[in-house]
């Protein structure tokens, strides 16, 4: 039952998790916009976050038979959420779209780019989580309490 | 937590930063500086950053901050000019002076603190994400 009202805070969790991780990453890349021989790095976010959520219930649509009505809450949680083991993304090497001299492959107006985009993302993942926990607040109030 | 590494990164590619602007300024500092009686004038320093690995876990590699490696002389020969009025000129009466490019160390200087910019801005949209996610589910 709880693991059903939780379910699509668990997959906005995931995708937060990845989010930081990237912002993470680009900021390392434009750390080292100077360091010579330095390889941007990034990842496939869709990729990363079909991995992440492959192995959950109830998030994606599908409902998985162990979080059905009446299944004991404590077991629940601990399949769903406790125990489950974090895969890291694949990283992986930007080519670069111009050459440098110290085969730096820092392209700073992309890095900017995907800084200002993923902090965008990042920031609307939260506000999907801060609706989610609204609306279960909302259900749980009783009829008088307005 | 992932987030707060970023400090840790940005931070260190800001001071790595502030270490070569440093260094600019005295190499622009020293651009007219002639040499003394041992014949050596100043030499342009030049900074080298190196990537550090800063993360925590099994992870080590997804956070990399930056460090200065060494800083390094430009061992080039110092500008030489024909003057033997003045004081430090040797007995064929050139002085030199040192091998600070100005224009150079002008374009150095630039890339070095857009380069900062870019890190403290950086800091800055992680700083308000964080405080964001502090304030996550009070609405």
């Amino acid at each position: 039952m709880l693991s059903r009202m939780t379910g699509a805070i668990d997959f906005q969790t995931e995708a937060l998790v990845l989010r930081s991780e990237r912002q993470r990453l680009i900021a390392s890349n434009i750390a080292n916009a100077d360091t010579p021989g330095y390889v941007s790095r990034d990842f496939n976010f869709a990729q990363a976050l079909r991995n992440a959520t492959s192995g959950m219930s109830g998030s994606d649509g599908t409902h998985g038979s162990a979080n059905a009505l009446g299944a004991p809450v404590a077991a629940d949680m601990v399949a769903e959420g406790l125990g489950r083991s974090r895969a890291e993304p694949e990283l992986r090497y930007a080519t670069p779209s111009q050459t440098n001299l110290d085969r730096n492959t820092v392209d700073m107006d992309r890095e900017r780019a995907a800084f200002a985009d993923n902090a965008l993302k990042y920031e609307s993942t939260l506000r999907f989580i801060n609706g989610n926990v609204r609306t279960m607040l909302d259900a749980m109030k009783s009829p008088s309490q307005g | 937590m992932s987030m707060f590494d970023i400090f840790n990164v940005a931070g260190s590619a800001i001071s790595a930063q502030s270490q070569r602007l440093n260094v600019v300024a005295s190499n622009l500092a020293n651009a007219d500086t002639v040499a003394g009686p041992d014949g050596k004038a100043y030499k342009a320093r030049e900074v080298m950053f190196q990537t550090v690995l800063m993360g925590q876990g099994e992870q080590p590699d997804a956070s990399a901050g930056v460090r200065v490696s060494t800083i390094q002389e430009d061992q080039s020969e110092g500008r030489r000019v024909y003057d033997p009025k003045h004081p430090g000129a040797d007995s064929d009466g050139y002085v030199t002076y040192s091998n600070v490019n100005a224009v150079e160390e002008m374009v150095n200087m630039i890339s070095a603190s857009r380069s900062y910019q870019n890190n403290v801005e950086v800091m800055n949209t992680a700083r308000s994400l964080l405080q964001k996610t502090l304030q996550m589910g009070q609405g």
